[in-house]
């Protein structure tokens, strides 16, 4: 029996949780939300996180029911990610990890976010989309590496709905990307826009140019708030979807599990399932429990890394902006 | 479409396989994708159709051999081709041919590909699942990489571009498309340099360094969860 407790604060959600064995013991979540038309900077962000830090810890524990005692590992988020947000979480688990006596594991975020959705769906070796407010990366495992088969070359796809919210001065809250599904929902009119696949890779930066130099000009014309929404989530869903299913194509695989923020959003779910049905495919997909950035996914990659053996000395225990998905030896799976 | 059978499914459509006009043919049918909006689709669909049969119209007149073009149809939203009787695909070929034949296949790659950099055909999709080896002699038999011809397949996403950017953008999709699939992808990526610096001489090195600004791009892109 192993349980982790996992420490999760690369962007604006402060997350901490306990896992058993697979068994969710706890999930508890913080945001750091800001007003409309503004997106989140790192010292406030560290900020958000050292000040809630302690009490969603209190919260997870109690939850949980698991004594500090009955630990055995901590894991936190070691990147990719905002600097200051990152150090102000991993500060927090040295601390914890010298004030119990425990080892301490720094996770790679993409691979947290991999394993919980694995775990979650019970997809065995699925192709993955990866999609978030800073990632946007299609991932297939193969020799002991999840490797990145397309990427975006410049934005994330969160981002890019993110900065299109603040263009519409919707609300940051509960998450823009939210605010942007439930809009798109009541659109009708469909504007055509950019659309870039090169190979697996997909760019979003020339699509948000556009959108945030026509929006008014759009408006003018008649078409609603709602119009503008639907027809960008079409568009980039679709790309997204299409490189997916290039992967897909090139991998032989009969698997797809979407990760991430933009995971939960219902259009883009519903969207691969056509593509899937059409190819006879599988879709795994979790909910806003398990896509959003949480402190179990963590936990999660670090009990499958504590159980196959890993250890890292103190000296590696740091933090990094920069850490790739295909960087991190896979010890945990046997194919 | 009659005596026509399902091959397989590719990224974009089914590929049907039968006889055109007396001789083996393909048919792409890039169906309607019920995923993406019918503006979108029907949009998406008679632009790649277009990019590929012009692509390949354009490597034929370069000298670059590819599947020979039978017939356009935009109201089935196919495109008939040549079939290959006796061809592997690259990908499947490296996974079991030795290094050193790798390597000489990866200059074939290479060469080819600056070929057709040069006439200024941007693929826009390179994998080793988008390239064939065809025996040269009509025989089932793949061994030795002198009978073979390496042909490129897919050009859907492919344009005409002269500009470096694009080119660069072609290598570094090439690239990343060979260390995902193979585990020697760094030194079939090498010999790849190599081949292409034959056929693309001018340009090669205004190329490599486009390439190499590409690369940093993704490579100092920040990853915020």
């Amino acid at each position: 029996m192993v349980i982790a407790l996992g420490l999760e604060g690369s962007a604006n959600k402060l997350g901490i949780g306990v896992i058993k064995d697979g068994e969710v013991l706890s999930n508890c979540r913080r945001t750091y939300i800001t007003p409309p038309g503004e997106g989140f900077l790192p010292k406030e962000t560290a900020e958000h996180h050292r000040k809630n830090v302690i009490s969603v810890l209190r919260d997870a524990l109690n939850q949980s029911g698991v004594k500090p005692a009955e630990i055995d590992v901590i894991c936190y988020t070691k990147g990719p990610g905002m600097g200051a947000p990152l150090a102000s979480v991993a500060v927090v688990a040295r601390t914890l990890a010298q004030l119990w006596d425990k080892p301490l594991l720094g996770v790679n975020h993409c691979i947290g976010h991999i394993e919980m959705g694995r775990l979650i769906t019970k997809a065995t070796n699925p192709t993955v989309l990866y999609v978030s407010g800073g990632n946007t990366q299609v991932i297939a495992y193969s020799r002991h590496k999840y490797r990145i088969f397309g990427e975006t070359i410049d934005i994330a796809v969160g981002n890019c709905l993110d900065r299109f919210a603040r263009v519409l001065k919707l609300p940051n809250d509960p998450s823009p990307g939210y605010n942007i599904e439930q809009m798109a929902k009541k659109g009708k009119k469909f504007i055509e826009l950019p659309y870039c696949v090169k190979g697996m890779d997909v760019s979003f930066s020339g699509i948000l140019t556009f959108m945030e130099e026509r929006a008014d000009k759009f408006l003018k014309q008649g078409y609603s708030p709602e119009d503008l929404c639907f027809s960008l989530q079409e568009t980039l869903f679709a790309m997204l979807v299409e490189t997916t299913e290039r992967a897909l194509a090139h991998c032989d695989s009969r698997e797809v599990l979407i990760v991430g923020g933009v995971g939960c959003n219902e259009r883009l779910q519903e969207m691969m399932k056509q593509m899937c049905e059409e190819r006879g495919a599988k879709l795994f997909a979790t909910d806003e429990r398990f896509c959003i950035d949480n402190g179990v996914m963590i936990a999660q990659a670090g009990y499958e890394m504590f159980k196959s053996g890993t250890r890292m000395k103190w000296e590696e225990c740091f933090i990094t902006q920069r850490y790739r998905t295909d960087e991190v030896e896979v010890t945990w799976r046997e194919d | 479409m009659e005596g026509f059978e399902l091959f397989r499914q590719g990224a974009e459509g089914r590929i049907f396989k039968g006889v055109y006009l007396g001789k083996p043919a393909i048919a792409k049918e890039r169906f309607v994708k019920k995923y993406r909006h019918p503006d979108l689709d029907s949009h998406l669909t008679k632009e790649r159709i277009k990019s590929e049969s012009r692509s390949i119209i354009r490597c034929k007149s370069a000298g670059i051999r590819t599947p020979a073009l039978y017939l356009v149809d935009f109201n089935r939203r196919t495109i008939f081709m040549e079939y290959f009787e006796n061809s592997i695909v690259v990908k499947d070929f490296i996974a079991q041919a030795s290094n050193e034949v790798i390597s000489k296949l990866a200059l074939k790659i290479g060469a080819v590909l600056g070929k057709m950099h040069a006439n200024s055909i941007i693929h826009g999709d390179l994998t080793t699942s988008n390239m064939l080896l065809v025996n040269k002699n009509g025989q089932k038999s793949y061994s030795n990489l002198q009978d073979l011809e390496l042909i490129f397949i897919d050009f859907g996403l492919s344009h005409v571009e002269s500009s470096a950017e694009d080119k660069g953008v072609d290598l570094y999709v090439l690239e990343r498309a060979l260390i995902s699939t193979h585990s020697t992808a760094s030194e079939i990526f090498d010999q790849v340099l190599e081949g292409y610096k034959l056929e693309n001489k001018s340009g090669f090195k205004e190329v490599l360094a486009k390439f190499k600004e590409v690369q940093a791009r993704g490579r100092k892109r920040t990853m915020v969860g």
